[in-house]
């Protein structure tokens, strides 16, 4: 088990105040929890990985998801069980468009 | 003035070579023949008579139906009295095709796949047991026995037979006519494995007349359910490509005439055709016309209406009464079971379909794709014949005119269609193993096993369209070498070749629309879920079939 911190600034959208869990936590799966935080408009993103010693894929990944949504106060949590980067971009973009509601 | 040539034998030493076999046989046999059939006790008997050192021999390995019988027979003969054998195979899938080579009946080998078999071709190279003539596609491996690789003996598999040889084959016809046709018209002795020996025949797919010899197998062929994928494997990464597929491709080209290749991506889209792009409009728009085996996947799609009619290479275990049932769609004989011919099918995926979207192991950063990794010499089997553009002229279509242009535009050339080509592949396969590399390891397995090209399967110059869970990637649309290359790592996610993109440059190709990824298509991700799938599972495609569709064993997990 690893754990991964990561935090982004200069984020511009907020999200509504209901949190939102997407994925399950199962093989090659993972769980996503996105929810409105203040955190003087970072995102803060952390993971719990089974998967050891993928740190630099996480960081691009997590770094191309900010690029896309730029988030601000937001924070997720991530419970993986070995997901592909695909599966784990794939499930933090279903939890953006959920929690957003349609606005996607 | 030309002196008269005569050969120093005549003109016909194949015909009295013939004679001399089919009296040998006669002569071995004596009252045991009845008719043209053999009792399959005799078979070593029957094979060390009308074969001869050094022959061709093609044995009929095929991508689904095994002349498994003989070729054990065959492995068993004598190496004293038969050897030098050169075999011809489409598809080397059962251990008794390399016990030929391992026991010296046989040491030349020409064939086009070798799937479950192909590391220990790669060993018995190695240890110099056998040689390879060349690794063929099946349309150019099945042309060669009308050319230069004609077989002397042939040993084919039927499902039943009557006592004057003629051949009834029953769905999995396969690549049965063309072997027998270039053995039977070149003085060559056709012989066959049948399941049955019957009076009368629910249809004729062979004359007799082209049969030497007949034998009742002590078992039914082996048979393959090759193109069965349960729905249940089926990932929400595979669903979302397949939307992509369905949305920036079939729609966007209506593709009406297509090839699928073999696997779980394109077993998503099949089943995407009833729910997603029925959602979209395009029923009778798109997906109407196919050369395909009949995909146990396909059910919903020709359920709903979307899939008009089917053509097939070969036929699929447990699909003969669905098939049966759907005579508008299939191609059927006057008995109701299915007629496939893979030559014939290889013809129509060149000619007369607009698109082949299949996956593979690696593309390189040209665009160049291979299934050869290392070790393991698997061949080619049918995709290269589908995922190339045949080239020469042809009719017109919209799909074909569409990608034609696209590649033309602002070029000074005279207007000419293009074949859609796509490859798609997620971009890390199992265990990690990342789908796009620098460099094939077909390159390696070249120089390993002296092969005078890289045994590449797709070439880059014929993909279109390279389609991953990060997006298209519309190759028809780049300009130089460069643009191609950052196009492929524009979509190779977050493998070493997708982390070494340009990203100024793939933004730019994006801004282009060379690059799409899912949103800039309009394809909601909330979507891509399993629930999109028009069956979940085997048990779903059993009733979408209206309890017609019979599953493998191995299937039936409900």
């Amino acid at each position: 088990m690893e754990t991964l911190v990561y935090q982004f600034e200069g984020g511009s959208r907020g999200l509504p105040a209901q949190p939102q869990v997407v994925g399950v936590v199962g093989s090659g799966n993972l769980e996503v929890l996105i929810e409105a935080v203040p955190l003087a408009g970072a995102c803060s993103i952390e993971i719990k990985t089974a998967a050891v010693g993928f740190g630099a894929t996480w960081e691009a990944v997590m770094r191309d998801f900010h690029e896309r949504w730029q988030l601000k106060n937001a924070r997720i949590a991530i419970n993986d069980m070995g997901a592909t980067p695909a599966v784990v971009s794939l499930r933090l973009d279903q939890a953006v468009e959920t929690i957003l509601g349609g606005a996607a | 003035m030309n002196a008269k040539h005569t050969p120093a034998g005549g003109w016909n030493t194949l015909q009295a070579n013939r004679a001399g076999r089919i009296q040998r046989a006669g002569v071995q046999l004596g009252n045991a023949l009845d008719g043209k059939a053999v009792p399959a006790a005799l078979i070593g008997e029957l094979l060390h008579a009308v074969i001869e050192r050094g022959d061709r021999v093609c044995l009929e390995g095929n991508n689904q139906k095994q002349a498994d019988f003989l070729g054990q027979a065959l492995a068993g003969l004598d190496p004293e009295r038969v050897n030098g054998l050169h075999m011809l195979l489409s598809v080397l899938a059962l251990p008794e095709h390399l016990d030929v080579f391992e026991r010296g009946v046989a040491d030349r080998l020409d064939f086009s796949f070798s799937g479950p078999q192909a590391a220990r071709v790669a060993r018995l190279l190695a240890a110099g047991k056998l040689q390879i003539g060349a690794i063929h596609t099946y349309l150019e491996l099945f042309s060669r026995y009308f050319i230069d690789l004609t077989p002397r003996v042939s040993l084919i598999a039927a499902e039943a037979a009557d006592r004057h040889g003629n051949l009834y084959t029953g769905p999995n016809t396969e690549d049965t006519p063309a072997i027998a046709e270039a053995t039977a018209f070149k003085n060559g002795i056709v012989i066959v494995q049948v399941n049955r020996i019957m009076d009368t025949l629910p249809r004729v797919d062979i004359p007799g007349d082209w049969v030497d010899f007949v034998v009742q197998s002590p078992r039914p062929y082996y048979i393959e359910p090759l193109f069965t994928r349960d729905p249940a494997q089926i990932s929400e990464i595979q669903v979302l490509m397949a939307m992509m597929a369905i949305k920036g491709i079939y729609a966007e080209y209506q593709v009406e005439r297509l090839n699928h290749g073999i696997g779980f991506d394109t077993a998503a889209i099949e089943l995407l055709l009833p729910t997603y792009a029925e959602s979209l409009g395009l029923k009778g728009k798109i997906a109407r016309h196919w050369a395909l085996n009949p995909h146990p996947a396909l059910i919903p799609a020709i359920e709903a209406g979307f899939a008009e009619s089917v053509y097939s290479f070969g036929s699929e275990l447990g699909m003969e009464d669905y098939i049966r049932a759907r005579p508008d769609v299939f191609f059927v004989g006057p008995d109701g079971s299915m007629r496939s011919n893979r030559a014939l099918c290889q013809a129509a995926g060149h000619y007369a379909c607009d698109m082949f979207i299949g996956s593979t192991l690696q593309i390189d950063l040209q665009g160049n794709s291979s299934t050869a990794t290392q070790g393991r010499i698997a061949g080619f089997g049918g995709a290269p014949n589908m995922g190339a553009d045949a080239r020469g002229r042809r009719h017109a279509s919209p799909a074909w005119l569409k990608a034609g242009q696209q590649a033309r535009e602002g070029r000074n050339t005279i207007p000419r269609g293009q074949k859609l080509v796509v490859q798609i592949v997620e971009t890390f396969r199992e265990h990690m193993q990342p789908a796009f590399v620098e460099r094939l390891d077909a390159w390696a397995l070249a120089e390993q096993a002296g092969m005078a090209l890289p045994p590449v399967m797709i070439y880059g110059d014929d993909v279109t369209h390279i389609l991953t869970e990060e997006g298209i990637a519309n190759l028809l649309l780049c300009r130089s070498d460069e643009e191609r290359e950052q196009a492929i790592r524009g979509v190779a996610g977050y493998t070493p070749v997708g982390m070494a993109r340009d990203r100024r440059m793939v933004e730019n190709l994006r801004d282009r629309g060379i690059i799409q990824r899912a949103e800039d298509m309009g394809v909601d991700k909330r979507q891509a879920t399993r629930d999109l799938l028009a069956a979940k599972n085997m048990k779903d495609l059993v009733r979408a079939s209206g309890g017609l569709y019979n599953p493998p064993k191995r299937f039936r997990n409900w």
